[in-house]
C-alpha cells in the first residue's frame, strides 16, 4: 500500500489542469453587474441638439440606454443601425432609446450620429461620471430599464435585433405596478 | 408682482452664492487621490491600477475620486462607491473575507509547511549514526576541493 | 507560392521531428547507435527547415507580401524597415516560430556537446527534445500557421502593434524565449535520467552550464521587460504583476531554487528526488507561461489570442506533467536516498531554506494568478488579484531570501561552528545594524526600507569579507593585488560569479525598495505657460505640436524642466495609429542615478491651450538596470570553463 503513495505526485497535477481547463468556459471579460434589479442611477446631460437629456423624464417607459464611442469598431458600428431601426419601430409603444457617448471628441460623435442618421437622443458624457455610475467597462454596453426605472438587463457588446426585441417585448409585457 | 420679482432676484443671488461656495473645491491632496486610485483596478486596461493607468477612462475615474473626496467622502466611502458599481472585481486586492481568505492564507500555510518539512528532514538527517555515512573516496577532485576550502579559510 | 513553400516546409519539419523523436527513443532503448545517428540527421534537417521558414517569413515581411495573413496583420506600407524584421516575432504565429527555432538550435548544440560524453543519457535527451520540438511544429502547422493566406490580398496591411515599435522588441522576446527554451535541455536530461534509471549526479553535472545560461537569459528577459514597460507603456512602473509577467517569473523562481539545490546534490549527494521534481516544475511552468499568453484564459496585457491553441497547449502541458511526474513515481526507489546532515546550522540548511522560500514565492505567484479562475469556478464571483496582494505577500519572502544570500555562501558545509559563525558574520551583522541606524538618522521612516537597506549592507559585507580574506591569503603567498584578485575570480569563477550575481540582485533590490518607498507623483492640468512643481522639479508647459509620421499621427507636448539648473525639454506624446482604437501615450523622462523625472501626457485641448499631465519622480529606478548589468557580468563569470575541468 505504501508503494502507492508515490503516485500522489503525478496526481497532484490534475486539480490544477482541471481548473485551467475550466477556464476555457469562462470569458475573463465577462463581469456580472452588481446593479441588476437596482434602480438606475439618475443623470442629467445635454443632448447633442442642446435639449436636456435626463433619465427621470422617461420614467414609465422602457428605456434602452446605450453607451458607445465613435472609435469603437466594429461593435458600435454594427449596432447603430439596429438601435435606430428598433427605436423607430418601438417609439410609439412607450420605449425610448438613449445614447451616451463616452471618452470621445465632440466632432467625432456628431459625425457618427450624422453618418448613421440616428434620430434618438444622444448626449456626450464629457467627464465620464455617468459611465462610472453605471459601472461601464467599455463600449458598447447597453442597459435595459423597466418602467419602474430598474436596471433589468446589461448587454455587453453590440446589440442585435433579436436581443433588442426579445428584451424590450419582455419588459413591455410586464404589468405596471404604480 | 414686484415682490415676486424681488423674491426671484434674491433667490437667484442666494443660489449663485451657494453654488459658488459649493463649487469651491475642498483642497484634496493628490496623495490621497493616488492612494485610493491605487486600490482600484483600471477597467479598460489589463491589471493596472487606476492610479497608474494612462488611459482616458482612468483619468476620468481619478477625477471622480478627486471630486468625491472634495465633497467630503472618506477614502473608504469612495472605494465602496466603485465596488457598488463594478463589483468586487474592481478591487486590486481581494477583500479579506470568506473565500478570499484562501488566497491570503494559503501562501503563509505553504511557507510554514515548507519550514516544518525542512525542520523534520534536518532533524532526521542529523540523527543518523555517524558510522552509517557513506565512505567518501578522497580522490584528486576531493583533495582539490579540500585545498580550495582551506584556501578560502572557512 | 511563398505560403505553400512555407507550409510545406513546416509539415516536413514536423514529420522529421516526430520521426527523429521516435527513432532516438528506440535507439536509446535498444542501444542501436545507427538509429540515434539517424535521429541526429533528422534534427539537423528540422533546424534547416525551421531556419528556412523563418527566413521566408522575414522575406515576406520585408517585401510587404500582404498575401500572407500574418504579414498583413503586423505590418503596413508605413512600417519602418527594422520593425519589419522584429515584427516577425511580434505576434502569435511568429512567436511560435521563434520558440521552435530556438528549440531546434538548442537541440543541435546538445548533439554537438553531448553525443560523445553522455552515451547513456544522450539518446533519451535527444528524443525528448525532438518530441517537444514536434509539438511546437504541430502548433505551427495546425493552430497558428504563419503562412496562412490572406484572400483577397489587401492593398495595405494593418500594421505592427505600436507598443512593439521599440528597441525592447528586438531583445525582450529573444532573451525571454532563450531562457524558456533553455530550460528544456535540463528537463530533457532529467527525463533521460528517469528513463535509464541513472538518477545520480551525471545528468546534473551535464546540465549545469545549460541551467545557468537559461537562468541568465530568463533574468535578462525579465529585466528588459521591466525596462520596456517603464519607458514605453507610460504608467511609470516596471512590474505590474500582470499574469503573463508572473508566468515568466514563476519559472525564474523555481529555476533559481534549482540552481542552488543542485549544489547540495553535487556536494552531498542528497535531494535527488527534489532536484528532478524542481526541474520538471520549472519546465512545466515555462509551458504554463506559453499557455497563459496564448489561451486567453486569464486576461492580460500580453494575451495574444483566444481559441483552440489554448486547448492544444493545455493538452501538451497535461501530457508532459503527468508523464514526467509519473516517471518520478516509477523511479521512486532509486530517487529516495537517505539524507545525511551533520548539523542543523550548516550551509545545507541554508540552501534548504532558500529552496523553501523560493518555491513558496513561486506558489504565491501561481496561486494569486489562478485565484480569479478559482473564485469564479467555486463562487461564481470574479475577483482581481493584483499588485497590492503580490507585493504584500512576497516582500517578506524576498527579504528573507536576500538575508539568506548573505548567510549561505559563508556558512560552513556540514557543520558551522560558533567560531566559523563569528569569523564570518560578526562584521556584517554589525555593519547591517549600523546601516539601519544611518538610514534612520537620514530620515528614513519606512521600517521596510530601513530593513532592506540593513539587509543589503549585511549581504554586501559578507561578500566583502570573503573576497578580502581570500585575497589576503593570496597576498600572503607573495602575489600582487590585482593578479591575486583576478586569479581568485578566474580560479573559483563559479563561486565568485555567484557573488557578483548576488551583488547584482542586491542592487536591484535597493532600486526596487527606493522606487516603492520614495517615489512621488502628481497629476495636474496646465495652461500654456503655466508651471507645476514636484520634488524640486519645475515643469512649464510650453505648448503642443502635431506631426504626421509614416504610420501614425502624433501630438507632442513640450515641457521645459528645471531643477535648480535647466534640464532641457521633456516631450511626452500621444500617438494616434489608424489601426488602434485609442491613442497610445508615450512618456518622456530624464534618467538619473538618484531619481528619474517622468512625464505622461493625458488629455489636451485641440488648440494646444492646455494639457493634463501626470508627473512622477521615481527614485533609484536606474539601480535596477545597473543591477541587471552587474548580474550579467556575474553570470558570464560563472559560465566560464572551469579551470580544473579536464576535457
Amino acid at each position: 500500500m505504501k508503494r502507492l503513495w508515490r503516485w500522489l505526485i503525478p496526481l497532484a497535477a490534475l486539480p490544477v489542469l482541471v481548473l485551467l481547463a475550466y477556464g476555457f468556459r469562462m470569458s475573463p471579460r465577462d463581469i456580472p453587474s452588481p446593479l441588476l434589479q437596482k434602480p438606475a442611477p439618475a443623470f442629467g446631460l445635454t443632448a447633442l441638439d442642446g435639449a436636456p437629456l435626463a433619465l427621470a423624464s422617461h420614467r414609465g417607459k422602457v428605456v434602452v440606454l446605450n453607451f458607445w464611442a465613435s472609435w469603437c469598431y466594429p461593435g458600435c458600428y454594427e449596432e447603430a443601425p439596429v438601435l435606430e431601426k428598433n427605436w423607430r419601430a418601438y417609439r410609439e409603444r412607450g420605449v425610448v432609446v438613449l445614447g451616451v457617448a463616452i471618452q470621445d471628441k465632440r466632432e467625432a460623435i456628431e459625425k457618427f450620429v450624422k453618418d448613421f442618421g440616428l434620430t434618438f437622443p444622444n448626449a456626450q458624457d464629457v467627464t465620464g461620471t455617468v459611465s462610472v455610475d453605471y459601472g461601464v467597462y467599455g463600449v458598447p454596453e447597453t442597459f435595459f430599464l423597466d418602467r419602474q426605472g430598474r436596471i433589468r438587463v446589461k448587454h455587453v457588446s453590440a446589440v442585435t435585433d433579436t436581443v433588442f426585441r426579445d428584451t424590450v417585448e419582455r419588459l413591455l409585457a410586464e404589468t405596471e405596478t404604480r | 408682482m414686484r415682490r415676486a420679482r424681488v423674491g426671484l432676484l434674491v433667490a437667484a443671488l442666494v443660489a449663485a452664492v451657494l453654488s459658488s461656495a459649493a463649487a469651491q473645491p475642498k483642497p484634496v491632496s493628490e496623495d490621497t487621490v493616488h492612494e485610493v486610485a491605487a486600490r482600484l483596478r483600471c477597467v479598460v486596461c489589463q491589471n493596472l491600477s487606476v492610479a497608474d493607468s494612462p488611459s482616458e477612462m482612468a483619468g476620468q475615474m481619478r477625477a471622480i475620486i478627486r471630486e468625491r473626496l472634495a465633497a467630503g467622502e472618506s477614502p473608504d466611502e469612495v472605494q465602496r462607491y466603485f465596488v457598488q458599481r463594478y463589483g468586487e472585481w474592481i478591487l486590486l486586492s481581494p477583500p479579506r473575507r470568506g473565500f478570499n481568505l484562501l488566497v491570503w492564507l494559503l501562501p503563509l500555510v505553504f511557507v510554514i509547511a515548507g519550514l516544518v518539512v525542512v525542520a523534520v528532514l534536518v532533524r532526521q538527517w542529523t540523527r543518523r549514526p555517524r558510522g552509517a555515512a557513506e565512505p567518501v573516496a578522497v580522490d584528486a577532485a576531493m583533495s582539490e576541493r579540500i585545498r580550495r576550502e582551506v584556501e578560502r579559510g572557512s | 507560392m511563398t505560403a505553400d513553400v512555407g507550409f510545406g516546409m513546416t509539415i516536413v519539419a514536423l514529420v522529421l521531428a516526430l520521426y527523429g523523436g521516435v527513432v532516438a527513443a528506440v535507439g536509446a532503448r535498444t542501444g542501436r547507435a545507427a538509429l540515434v545517428e539517424s535521429a541526429q540527421h533528422a534534427a539537423l534537417g528540422v533546424f534547416t527547415l525551421v531556419t528556412a521558414c523563418f527566413a521566408l517569413l522575414a522575406y515576406a515581411f520585408l517585401t510587404f507580401d500582404f498575401s500572407i495573413r500574418y504579414v498583413a496583420s503586423n505590418t503596413n506600407l508605413g512600417t519602418p524597415f527594422y520593425y519589419r524584421i522584429t515584427g516577425v516575432w511580434g505576434a502569435l504565429e511568429g512567436s511560435i516560430i521563434l520558440w521552435a527555432w530556438m528549440l531546434a538550435l538548442y537541440t543541435l548544440i546538445l548533439i554537438v556537446r553531448h553525443r560523445e560524453g553522455a552515451r547513456e543519457l544522450y539518446p533519451w535527451a535527444l528524443a525528448t527534445m525532438l518530441g517537444i520540438l514536434a509539438f511546437f511544429l504541430l502548433v505551427m502547422s495546425v493552430a497558428a500557421p504563419p503562412f496562412q493566406r490572406q484572400l483577397p490580398v489587401p492593398a495595405n496591411g494593418r500594421g505592427l502593434n505600436p507598443l512593439l515599435e521599440d528597441t525592447g522588441m528586438i531583445t525582450h522576446p529573444v532573451a525571454l524565449y532563450l531562457g524558456f527554451t533553455g530550460f528544456t535541455v535540463p528537463f530533457a536530461f532529467a527525463m533521460a535520467a528517469l528513463a535509464t534509471g541513472r538518477v545520480g549526479d551525471t545528468w546534473l553535472v551535464l546540465t549545469r552550464r545549460w541551467t545557468i545560461v537559461a537562468w541568465y537569459f530568463l533574468s535578462l528577459g525579465l529585466l528588459i521587460g521591466g525596462w520596456w514597460s517603464y519607458h514605453v507603456l507610460g504608467w511609470g512602473g516596471y512590474w505590474a504583476w500582470d499574469p503573463v509577467e508572473n508566468a515568466a517569473f514563476m519559472p525564474w523562481l523555481t529555476g533559481t531554487a534549482f540552481l542552488h539545490s543542485v549544489m547540495i546534490q553535487e556536494r552531498r549527494r542528497m535531494l535527488k528526488l527534489w532536484n528532478i521534481v524542481l526541474v520538471i516544475l520549472t519546465f512545466g511552468l515555462t509551458l504554463f507561461g506559453t499557455f497563459l499568453t496564448r489561451s486567453g484564459v486569464i486576461a492580460s496585457v500580453h494575451a495574444f489570442t483566444q481559441g483552440s491553441i489554448g486547448m492544444l497547449f493545455l493538452g501538451f502541458l497535461a501530457l508532459v506533467m503527468l508523464t514526467a511526474l509519473g516517471l518520478v513515481a516509477w523511479r521512486w526507489d532509486a530517487l529516495r536516498s537517505q539524507g545525511n546532515l551533520d548539523a542543523v546550522v550548516s550551509r545545507e540548511s541554508a540552501f534548504l531554506l532558500n529552496n523553501v522560500l523560493l518555491v513558496a514565492a513561486a506558489f504565491t505567484v501561481f496561486f494569486g494568478t489562478v485565484f480569479p479562475l478559482l473564485s469564479e469556478a467555486v463562487r461564481g464571483v470574479k475577483v482581481s488579484v493584483g499588485a497590492p496582494f503580490f507585493n504584500q505577500v512576497n516582500v517578506p519572502l524576498f527579504l528573507s531570501l536576500i538575508f539568506l544570500m548573505g548567510v549561505g555562501p559563508l556558512i560552513a558545509w556540514r557543520r558551522a561552528s560558533l567560531e566559523n559563525l563569528k569569523r564570518n558574520f560578526l562584521w556584517p551583522v554589525v555593519l547591517g545594524i549600523v546601516a539601519a541606524a544611518i538610514a534612520f538618522a537620514l530620515g528614513v521612516r519606512s521600517a521596510l526600507a530601513a530593513l532592506t537597506f540593513a539587509t543589503t549592507v549585511f549581504v554586501a559585507a559578507t561578500i566583502a569579507v570573503d573576497v578580502v580574506r581570500a585575497t589576503r591569503a593570496r597576498l600572503r603567498v607573495g602575489e600582487r593585488l590585482l593578479p591575486a584578485v583576478g586569479g581568485l575570480l578566474r580560479r573559483h569563477n563559479r563561486r565568485y560569479g555567484g557573488f557578483v550575481v548576488h551583488l547584482g540582485i542586491l542592487i536591484i533590490a535597493l532600486g526596487v525598495t527606493g522606487s516603492h518607498a520614495w517615489s512621488v507623483q502628481t497629476e495636474t492640468t496646465l495652461k500654456r505657460g503655466e508651471s507645476t512643481e514636484l520634488a524640486g522639479y519645475r515643469l512649464r508647459f510650453e505648448g503642443l505640436s502635431a506631426a504626421e509620421e509614416s504610420n501614425h499621427f502624433k501630438v507632442v507636448g513640450a515641457f521645459t524642466v528645471t531643477n535648480g539648473r535647466a534640464l532641457g525639454t521633456l516631450q511626452p506624446a500621444k500617438k494616434f495609429y489608424p489601426q488602434e482604437q485609442a491613442p497610445i501615450a508615450y512618456v518622456d523622462y530624464r534618467l538619473g542615478l538618484k531619481e528619474d523625472i517622468y512625464v505622461v501626457l493625458g488629455d489636451f485641448a485641440r488648440d494646444g491651450s492646455q494639457a493634463t499631465i501626470k508627473v512622477q519622480v521615481n527614485r533609484l529606478v536606474s539601480w535596477i538596470w545597473i543591477g541587471g548589468v552587474v548580474l550579467t557580468l556575474g553570470a558570464l563569470l560563472a559560465i566560464l570553463p572551469d579551470r580544473r575541468e579536464t576535457a
